[in-house]
């Protein structure tokens, strides 16, 4: 207790508790809207129909969960890691309550039909500036504390730390450039394809540093607390992290292929795309090396289990990803429900997964508490796990038979439905299927919510006696 | 010199790593030109249409609708002529989506005539029983703003007469959704 009063966890307790509020709301959403795609009557005309509320999902789990999880963990990373209190701790309050007055306004804004169409850059030019603005705030007290650190070595999770921040703060500026109309509306200052190519740049990259330095930097945190086994490689995380953020800012436009941007771009995407696989497995390899003599932990340590396949779908994404990025396996899959169940199990399978394993290491110890149930815990994780694996499959298969019929031709050359209703309707039941998936990760999350609340709730209740 | 001793040195080292990739792939195809057309034979947009382009956006039709034909046989067979830098040349942003739970419409203009994209915007599912597509009848209800179409217009630079302008009188979002389908596929001379 006296020692850790050293360090501030106000901002650290305040972002966590509001990571898993906004959470559960855009899982909610994610629910609605997985229902609209088979019963359109579900569509409340016109804040609550499918495209309105897709951007709401996407932004609230990206902006409401992701980044303040990320805001939580890093400050308390930081601290740990340099063995000093955080730089500026009112300032980080103040961030927190700029951070919910923000993405309170972004969610009405987005219902209001207030969007500039670019995907996961929805929001309008006064929220990127409420977004950069909270992003500096945040900048300055990830570097502050940690040029005041104590500890002279920075661990690998501080340089993931330190990529997600530049690398936020370039790309989300970068294809944010726009020219205002109004308070509420704007135009890209970027036209026609060059704005197509700066969007998947920032698309591509806001899976780099949203999706992948920020679980990364907790995963090479917690996987060797947990396991009480020291990082089986320090040099290939070296050798990792560099060509990762290097060469992920290459491959953007592996999401335009065989659109008119000039095909050297795609080319250079593509090539680069594969050789993304090395920095990412980099990671893989790191993980499983030093579980290497400690498998049985999977079975003894509930924490294991959510970081090893935390990992291990990172790896399997990021082999199915430059997949995709071939130019005939993109000709079936591109414009699918391939794709969202891709990144589906990106988020849920990796970046939830871990983001979860972070919160059970951070929040008893933040608390003075122990988890409140480990049962529950276990619970969590199989629900999350069986949730996820459905909704992905289910995805590729209906991704994988669409594509299929799209380009299924007669006998005479004729395309064989050429009706494109004729290659939608075959997706419900897979979609349903999909519903059905999301709604077993949304229990294992409500349950993963539940049993944090208890622990901090238990507390409480140990400091008032 | 100890990178990771040095946070400061650290953070310009990663600057630099994300910068590479960055210029190389944004930036030159932007001051070099490869991906900007000849805009000598693209039609600029009508304030009616601009406003229709404007409620696409709005409603977030690209989340569900394509604008991009691939040079694939399949492809041009279904949705027509293959898309090219012409075709989207002064759109700010460019529509060309991302995933196609509905048709692509790259040139859904050339296909259907307006009457037909009126009935269909009021109730899709009395065209195509199954379509899980919204109906979006209400924006029949829903009149134009002729001075903010002026204002958006001006922001865009685009040339327009006080006769475009004045022909918004009296408009809907519906008529100008309309407009704005019927143009897709007719963007070049």
């Amino acid at each position: 207790m006296a020692k850790d009063t050293l360090y501030d966890y106000r901002a650290v307790k305040g972002f966590a508790i509001s990571s898993l509020f906004w959470g559960t709301a855009g899982l909610l959403v994610g629910i609605l809207i997985s229902l609209q795609l088979v019963y359109p009557h579900l569509n409340f005309s016109p804040a609550f129909t499918y495209g309105r509320l897709r951007p709401l999902h996407t932004n609230v789990l990206i902006y409401g969960f992701t980044i303040p999880a990320a805001f939580s963990l890093f400050f308390y990373l930081v601290q740990r890691l340099g063995r000093t209190p955080l730089a500026f701790p009112r300032l980080a309050s103040a961030q927190l309550t700029v951070f919910n007055i923000a993405i309170v306004l972004a969610g009405l804004s987005l219902l209001a039909g207030m969007n500039t169409s670019k995907e996961y850059a929805e929001l309008e030019w006064p929220l990127d500036v409420g977004v950069v603005v909270l992003w500096v705030m945040f900048a300055i007290n990830i570097v502050g504390t940690i040029i005041k650190r104590k500890e002279e070595q920075m661990y690998v999770s501080l340089w993931f730390i330190l990529a997600t921040v530049v690398g936020v703060a370039i790309v989300y500026i970068g294809n944010n450039l726009e020219v205002p109309v109004s308070w509420f509306k704007s135009y890209s200052a970027y036209a026609g394809a060059n704005d197509a190519n700066v969007q998947w740049w920032f698309g591509h990259n806001a899976v780099a540093f949203v999706f992948t330095t920020i679980p990364l930097a907790v995963f090479y945190y917690i996987l060797p607390k947990v396991t009480g086994a020291p990082l089986y490689s320090h040099r290939l995380s070296i050798i990792g992290f560099w060509s990762l953020i290097f060469a992920y800012l290459w491959t953007g436009a592996h999401h335009l292929i065989y659109t008119p941007l000039p095909d050297w771009i795609q080319t250079v995407a593509i090539a680069f795309s594969f050789f993304l696989i090395a920095p990412s497995w980099a990671s893989v390899i790191n993980g499983y090396g030093t579980m290497n003599g400690q498998w049985q932990q999977m079975r003894s340590t509930y924490l294991v289990k959510f970081v090893v396949l935390g990992i291990t779908f990172y790896g399997l994404q990021t082999l199915q990803g430059p997949s995709q990025a071939v130019r005939a396996f993109s000709t079936l899959v591109h414009f699918t429900d391939w794709v969202p169940g891709h990144v589906h199990m990106g988020t849920m399978g990796w970046v939830t997964m871990t983001i979860s394993a972070g919160y059970y290491y951070m929040i008893p110890r933040i608390y003075n508490t122990e988890l409140h149930s480990v049962k529950l815990a276990n619970l969590h994780f199989w629900l999350v796990l069986v949730g996820q694996l459905i909704y992905s499959m289910t995805m590729w298969v209906t991704g994988v038979r669409q594509g299929a019929m799209w380009q299924a031709v007669n006998q005479d050359g004729s395309l064989m439905y050429s009706n494109f209703i004729q290659t939608l309707t075959p997706n419900y039941p897979f979609w349903n299927m999909r519903t059905a998936g999301g709604i077993i990760f949304f229990a294992g999350f409500l349950v993963f919510v539940y049993n944090l609340y208890k622990t901090i709730r238990s507390a409480k209740a140990g400091q008032r006696a | 010199m100890n990178v990771d001793k040095n946070p400061v040195i650290f953070v310009v080292l990663a600057v630099a790593a994300i910068l590479v990739g960055t210029l190389v792939t944004t930036f030159i195809p932007l001051f070099v030109g490869t991906a900007s057309p000849s805009l000598e034979k693209v039609i600029p947009y009508k304030p009616i249409e601009l406003e229709g382009r404007d409620i696409y956006i709005r409603e977030g039709c690209n989340n569900c609708h394509t604008q991009t034909v691939r040079p694939l046989k399949f492809e041009t067979d279904r949705y027509g002529t293959y898309s090219k830098l012409e075709n989207s040349a002064i759109d700010r942003p460019h529509l060309w989506g991302s995933k196609r739970t509905g048709p692509d419409l790259a040139n859904v203009g050339t296909k259907y005539p307006a009457p037909w994209h009126t009935m269909h915007m009021k109730k899709p599912q009395g065209m195509y029983k199954d379509s899980n597509m919204p109906p979006y009848p209400w924006l029949a209800d829903r009149a134009l703003d002729a001075r903010y179409a002026e204002k958006k217009m001006r922001v865009l630079g685009y040339p327009f007469t006080s006769e475009d302008i004045s022909a918004l009188g009296g408009k809907t979002e519906m008529d100008a959704i309309v407009a704005y389908l019927t143009r897709l596929g007719k963007e070049t001379r």
